[in-house]
């Protein structure tokens, strides 16, 4: 048994034999049967005539089966081949004496060696495309079609090094179980294309040739991909995707209804996200809103800081995905366990209870006010709210009440349009949680983050997997801090959700329901899940009220 | 020759599919367009992999310029495209 991990593309569960597959190379070149000039352009332009025909019969497959994202993949294709700069590069070639198939793998190579060096993590996922485009002409020059891999067989989860976009538009979706790849990035369009098909799938794995054929286990979700699974793992795997298809099925069926208790309670749940790559997801589980927007994302991955404008543009996309549906966008949480490559920050003896969140967005206050300008751009596009990490003091609160405003008037002096954005704050420290009341008067909502919160109630290292024996998810301290959170918030008029891991425990839906808890905030696939468990509760009529002061 | 600015704000900026969109709507004109953005970046508009290279960004202001043909209805042309699609 091996487990190997890698990078989410889509999440799921799928259990199979895996396949290894590598693309065939072009043979090498054979200098002797270069034909003149003359004649390889023909043979060029006949390829990419025959080229542009398949990509067009494949682009009206893909809108037929995937919609239009799809398909407009295929017709970018297309008219890379027809493009004046990339034909001038192929003749360019040939006239220095290339074969038509090596003159066009050159060009493509070129045009990707520009996409790849481009500062621009969506322009260089480009170079894939480009280079997919040149392969198919230089596969129909040297006689080898268009390869579909694994035509024949049963279903199989497909592994390799790197797979092109038309390569796995190609292959038979019904065998399909899953795909695991090396190289491919997250914003590739095999990636999306992955997506859009829902198919489980994995990138920034190193594949191994001799993986061919075993039975394996990809559980998308967590990251992992188990070959040759020991007979236990595999028959509890293969149990738990028998259960999952049919309540797929089940779940299904609840899009559109709303979460109410069979006495008439009702509750918003809504859904965590990293960023607009996992709006498809949100959507497709009908969540009520974006309750968890961790903005990290567009800072763990990038080389240099975000600027105003990138982040702009994330939170526009989900804004406007949402149509009317709130986004709650949580500002900047980096440090402790967080390390971003373009914000390097100093060691800590104990990062946990470091500079982190809050705590470096008011020391980093141009930063800070770059993201906060962004958001409160994005609202002019829709209903959005901004959400503070880590908050201990009320000082805290002010004081970026105090940038906001200075935020609203450098924008408003550059002539650029925002919105209004309610404001709230995480309550994930004991500290948060004893001022709830006063911090309650001062912000429009409460997000309840039960992962930082436990740790620090408990003062349990969550990654410490020695500690597991002592670290009860469900500890009583924990649950009445939330109770006395939610008495807090109702009584100032202030909203409550949770957003942590405890959110999605269907083990604790009623008590939340019965604490006055507004909303819960879950990973989009939990989404559905928790409907159908809140729509099987009677809370027998009951609902605490906040009446009196709070109590523990 | 004619010419007028536009913001892009489209959030991924002029990515791929809009470059596409925007060459079959260039190629359709009897005007030779251009497109150009700060820093010198500067692209036919029916050409789809400069276009792709200029990589520009949304909230960058680009120009274009339209010459030769029908000047007028070229540029009525762009600047509806622009605002309906970028």
């Amino acid at each position: 048994m091996e487990t190997v991990t890698g990078k989410i593309i889509q999440e799921g569960f799928a259990v199979g034999p895996l396949r290894v597959w590598r693309r065939r190379e072009a043979p090498p070149p054979d200098a002797a049967a270069v034909l003149p000039p003359a004649q390889e352009r023909a043979r060029f332009e006949a390829a990419s005539a025959q080229a542009g025909a398949q990509l067009e019969a494949l682009c009206r497959r893909v809108r037929a089966e995937l919609g239009e994202d799809g398909a407009a993949i295929f017709e970018i294709h297309r008219m890379m081949l027809e493009d004046e700069d990339y034909l001038d590069a192929v003749y360019a070639a040939i006239d220095g004496g290339c074969a038509a198939a090596a003159a066009v793998l050159t060009a493509g190579g070129q045009f990707a060696a520009v996409f790849a060096a481009m500062d621009d993590a969506y322009m260089k996922a480009r170079a894939a495309d480009v280079e997919d485009v040149s392969r198919r002409v230089a596969a129909i020059l040297d006689g080898r079609g268009g390869e579909a891999p694994f035509s024949a067989g049963g279903p199989f989860l497909l592994a390799a090094e790197e797979l092109a976009p038309s390569e796995l538009a190609q292959l038979d979706r019904s065998r399909l179980l899953g795909l695991v790849t090396r190289w491919d990035s997250v914003t590739s369009h095999t990636a999306i294309l992955a997506r859009t098909m829902g198919v489980p799938a994995l990138t920034g794995v190193a594949i191994r040739g001799n993986w061919d054929g075993r039975r394996s286990i990809l559980d998308a979700a967590a990251g992992r991909l188990t070959i040759d699974p020991d007979p236990a793992l595999l028959s509890a795997a293969e149990q738990t995707l028998r259960r999952r298809q049919t309540e797929a099925a089940q779940l299904l069926r609840l899009r559109g209804k709303p979460n109410v208790t069979l006495d008439g309670h009702e509750i918003e749940v809504c859904a965590n996200i990293g960023g607009p790559g996992d709006l498809p997801l949100v959507l497709q589980n009908d969540a009520q809103g974006v309750g968890l927007f961790r903005s990290e994302f567009l800072f763990l991955e990038a080389e240099r800081l975000p600027t105003e404008e990138e982040q702009f543009a994330a939170y526009r996309q989900v804004v406007e995905a949402m149509a009317g549906k709130r986004t709650v966008i949580r500002t900047l949480d980096l440090g402790a366990d967080k390390q971003a490559p373009c914000l390097p920050l100093e060691k800590e003896e104990n990062p946990a209870l470091g500079l982190r969140a809050i705590r470096l967005c008011l020391t980093r206050r141009d930063l800070f006010k770059t993201q906060l300008r962004a958001i409160l751009r994005a609202a002019a596009f829709g209903k959005t709210a901004i959400l503070l990490p880590m908050i201990v003091s009320l000082w805290e609160v002010r004081e970026v009440k105090a940038l906001l405003e200075e935020c609203r008037a450098e924008l408003g002096s550059r002539g650029e349009p925002f919105g209004e954005a309610e404001l709230g704050v995480m309550i994930e420290t004991p500290a948060a949680v004893l001022i709830a009341e006063e911090l309650a008067r001062e912000v429009e909502f409460f997000s309840l983050g039960t992962n930082d919160l436990t740790q620090y109630a408990l003062a349990i290292d969550r990654r410490n997997p020695a500690l597991e024996p002592f670290c009860d998810a469900r500890h009583p301290a924990v649950l009445r801090m939330i109770r006395y959170t939610a008495e807090a918030g109702r009584r100032h008029g202030c909203r409550v959700g949770v957003c942590g891991q405890l959110a999605a425990d269907p083990a604790l839906t009623e008590d939340f329901l019965r604490m006055g808890i507004d909303e819960l905030s879950v990973p989009p696939a939990a989404i559905l899940p928790l409907r159908r468990s809140i729509r099987g509760l009677d809370l027998g009529g009951e609902r605490r009220q906040g009446e009196g002061p709070p109590q523990f | 020759m004619k010419q007028f600015t536009y913001t892009i704000t489209d959030p991924i900026g002029l990515h791929a599919r809009l470059a596409g969109l925007l060459v079959k709507a260039a190629k359709e004109l009897d005007s030779a367009v251009t497109v150009s953005a700060p820093g010198g970046r500067s692209a036919g508009a029916t050409r789809l992999m400069a276009l792709m290279t200029m990589c520009v960004k949304s909230g960058e202001t680009v120009t274009v310029t339209i010459e030769g043909g029908d000047e007028e209805a070229s540029q009525a042309a762009m600047e509806r495209f622009f605002r309906e699609t970028l």
